[in-house]
């Protein structure tokens, strides 16, 4: 029965942080689900995953989702969803027969021998995971210094177009903008630079 | 209902509602918290065929592969999204149908 409460806050959790207009609202409820679901986890016995999911899931997420929300800006879209809610509904409730009745009602399982505890199976048997993980953690790294840093590559592209500037260019003072406006208060364009050439 | 009939019933609940998330919204972020939504449900449902087999150790183990990746691609998402803002100056997916040929 406790089971039924746990599992049924974390379904109302998510379907709020769905809902939620604000996207803070919407990161909070989540640190919810990753909360009631970390209690899941303690509660079926699984000690250390659910202390990394509460840190990991409930902690360390939420905060870069602020962090995130924090720079985009938490601008509440008023426009219509990309598919008609009644359709999602239907869809997500045929979803959810299928799955139902694909899985239930759960006859057949039974206990077979039971692995080693965690350490041993982590670091023994699932070794290969291990090494997943790092290049994973590795890979995520390199993915997000990559993207945070992609918004200094139009400036630098642009400095050599202010260096060498053509005198028909210079007549009228106007340099071609690229497509998309960007902030350019990091790139260090000399406005001298253009009188090197001159 | 068994205990683990109600957490399957439970998790099927929490991917749906992710999914249903993932059909609806046009928030990139909101995008991300999505996926977050459905890699929970099964989460849950890893531990919960673990506790039921006996085998806690080999689910728990992985749990924690499938959290490492989940918080993985949450990080990456969020950072698409931040310079999808920074450079399209909106979070709105639809945006992103500029970059068609």
């Amino acid at each position: 029965m406790l089971y039924a409460f746990l599992v049924a806050g974390a379904a109302v959790c998510a379907l709020m942080a769905v809902r939620a207009q604000k996207l803070i609202s919407s990161a909070l409820w989540l640190a919810g689900v990753s909360a009631l679901a970390a209690i899941i986890l303690y509660r079926l016995g699984a000690h250390q995953v659910a202390v990394v999911e509460l840190s990991v899931g409930a902690g360390l997420v939420t905060v870069l989702f602020v962090f995130a929300i924090s720079i985009a800006g938490d601008d509440t879209m008023q426009a219509a969803p990309r598919i008609p809610v009644r359709l999602a509904v239907g869809l997500l409730l045929i979803f959810a027969a299928l799955l139902g009745w694909m899985i239930l009602p759960l006859d057949g399982i039974e206990a077979v021998s039971a692995s080693g505890d965690l350490s041993a199976v982590l670091w023994e048997d699932r070794a290969l995971d291990v090494l997943v993980q790092v290049v994973l953690i590795f890979t995520g790294v390199l993915g997000v210094l990559g993207l945070l840093s992609e918004a200094a590559v139009p400036a630098m592209r642009r400095v050599p177009a202010a260096t060498t500037v053509q005198p028909n260019t210079a007549k009228n003072g106007h340099t071609p903008q690229p497509a998309l406006a960007l902030d350019l208060s990091g790139a260090e364009i000399k406005p001298e630079a253009a009188d090197v050439h001159a | 209902m068994s205990t683990l009939e109600i957490l399957v019933v439970g998790v099927i609940a929490i991917v749906g509602v992710g999914l249903y998330g993932l059909l609806i919204t046009r928030n990139l972020i909101k995008v991300v918290v999505a996926l977050q939504i459905l890699v929970k449900g099964a989460l849950i449902a890893l531990v919960a065929a673990g506790d039921a087999s006996g085998q806690v150790g080999l689910s728990q183990s992985l749990a924690i592969t499938v959290i490492v990746a989940d918080t993985v691609v949450g990080v990456v998402g969020l950072a698409l999204a931040v310079q999808t803002k920074r450079l399209l100056g909106t979070l709105d997916v639809d945006a992103l149908s500029t970059l068609k040929g």
